[in-house]
């Protein structure tokens, strides 16, 4: 899948919230809980399913934590993979859906 | 230290309310004979009130939240509260007696990610357990409710509370859990009707039955260090707060009343006046709960059990004084560990006197 054409959701199985600027974060499913810190929390509320990864790490990573683009690009993707294996974020190569429970 | 109990120091100490129990119904299907609520209509939260309330929640930084009753289901815009709450990323736990939910409810509570589903069951027998509740058949209808429950996945807990009744059904009850392949939860706790009338304290199981449920490893883990002597309490100790109580939890009546916990009845402000943080923030009684120190205690700060001791502000209120003892938790400590408490001693007695709660929760704010 190229790199730019990854978009992420969060899952509807999930509970969060923002605490002293980290993000709580429980699958419901499993009861995994997880705090994100301040760059994965950024990724974590950009997560909305229209807008691409690189992206998210463009405006919302680089630009706020004054980081070097081509390694934000990698550990975002890294993080991405392992909340995914968590199920905490959907992956697709097209536009997600909204990320509200039915 | 587990990542959850960290992070819930975090919010003790920044004052976030982290979790909030909220009652959305007194009404009841059930009509247990332990229960403390007045099951009448006193002009509940609508459903744009409650709305408004998980929007203002959510802002203030609640994570975990309990919807409760009464049945939250006699509601009829449960599953739209249930949906909002959800879209709202909540961590919901949902306490109930179950007898309203068939197949079809299950999977929508499952498709909404609810955590965990709380329900009460009193014996594993039949006839017990509905002479708790007076509703003819529910045992039956709870027990295949959680059967539907299981069979979508979700995680259901059996809450037991104990009372003279069923004081010995508490392992039949333990075995049908594992049997069902959910958790379990006893809890001895019984409180004084929301008018007032205390006969229900009557089925309270007396105290020298205690010891038998605080040496039973099943229900208390290891029964060595639960009943070990307490001990020296340090600086640190009596530095420390009861619970998190106004400090990172509150509760919310269906009337819109917030205080510290559903067991203790300080009224501190109603969301249909106030805001839910400026209550949390500014309420004068709440900032006055989470003032108190161990140190500061008017008796229990000489206990030797002042470290280890459950001593519930709440019950210490409704017996007159949130800086008092709790003679209901002054009886726990000494039947777990056959110490007496300084509670006791400066009343000359050897075995504890639970002395009658004198307040419960009533409605503040009935609407005209």
């Amino acid at each position: 899948m190229p790199e730019n054409c990854i978009y992420i959701a969060r899952s509807t199985a999930i509970a969060a919230r923002a605490l002293a600027g980290e993000m709580m974060v429980m699958n419901s499913a499993d009861s995994t809980f997880f705090t994100l810190n301040e760059v994965a929390t950024a990724i974590f509320q950009a997560a909305d399913g229209r807008t691409p990864l690189r992206e998210i790490v463009r405006d919302k990573i680089c630009e706020q934590f004054d980081v070097d683009p081509e390694q934000a690009q990698k550990d975002a993707e890294q993080f991405v993979a392992e909340l995914s294996s968590y199920g905490i974020l959907l992956v697709s190569d097209q536009p997600l859906p909204a990320e509200t429970p039915r | 230290m587990s990542l959850m109990s960290e992070v819930g120091q975090k919010a003790f100490n920044l004052g976030v309310p982290i979790a909030v129990h909220m009652d959305v119904t007194y009404r009841c299907n059930e009509r247990c004979v332990h229960c403390y609520l007045d099951h009448d209509d006193h002009g509940e939260l609508t459903t744009d009130e409650i709305k408004g309330a998980l929007d203002q929640m959510a802002e203030a930084g609640v994570f975990f939240l309990t919807f409760s009753g009464g049945e939250v289901f006699l509601r009829r815009d449960f599953f739209e509260l249930l949906e909002y709450a959800r879209r709202l990323m909540f961590n919901v736990k949902i306490k109930t007696n179950a007898v309203m939910i068939h197949e079809e409810e299950a999977r929508r509570i499952r498709e909404l990610g609810v955590d965990t589903i709380q329900i009460s069951v009193y014996s594993h027998r039949p006839e017990v357990h509905d002479a708790i509740t007076k509703l003819p058949h529910s045992f039956e209808r709870t027990v295949k409710a959680i059967r539907f429950l299981r069979e979508q996945g979700l995680r259901v807990t059996i809450a037991n509370v104990l009372m003279t009744a069923n004081s010995s059904d508490h392992l039949g009850v333990q075995e049908l859990a594992a049997e069902l392949g959910v958790h379990y939860t006893l809890d001895p706790t019984i409180t004084p009707m929301m008018d007032g009338d205390t006969s229900v304290l009557a089925l309270r199981i007396p105290g020298e039955e205690l010891p038998e449920v605080f040496q039973n490893p099943a229900l208390v883990g290891n029964q060595e260090e639960f009943c070990a002597p307490p001990k020296a309490p340090s600086d640190e100790d009596l530095e420390g707060y009861s619970c998190s109580a106004g400090h990172s939890f509150c509760y919310i009546s269906p009337y819109g009343d917030v205080f510290p916990c559903v067991q203790f009845p300080l009224p501190t402000g109603n969301i249909r006046q106030q805001k839910f943080l400026d209550i949390w923030n500014f309420s004068p009684q709440m900032n006055e709960v989470r003032s108190i120190q161990a140190k500061d205690l008017t008796v229990c700060s000489s206990c030797s059990h002042v470290s280890s001791c459950t001593r519930c502000p709440g019950l210490a209120y409704m017996e007159g004084s949130m800086r008092g003892p709790s003679s209901a938790d002054c009886e726990k400590s000494f039947y777990r560990t056959g110490v007496p408490t300084a509670n006791m001693l400066r009343q000359g007695l050897s075995k504890p006197r639970t002395t009658v709660p004198l307040i419960q929760i009533r409605p503040i704010a009935v609407p005209a």
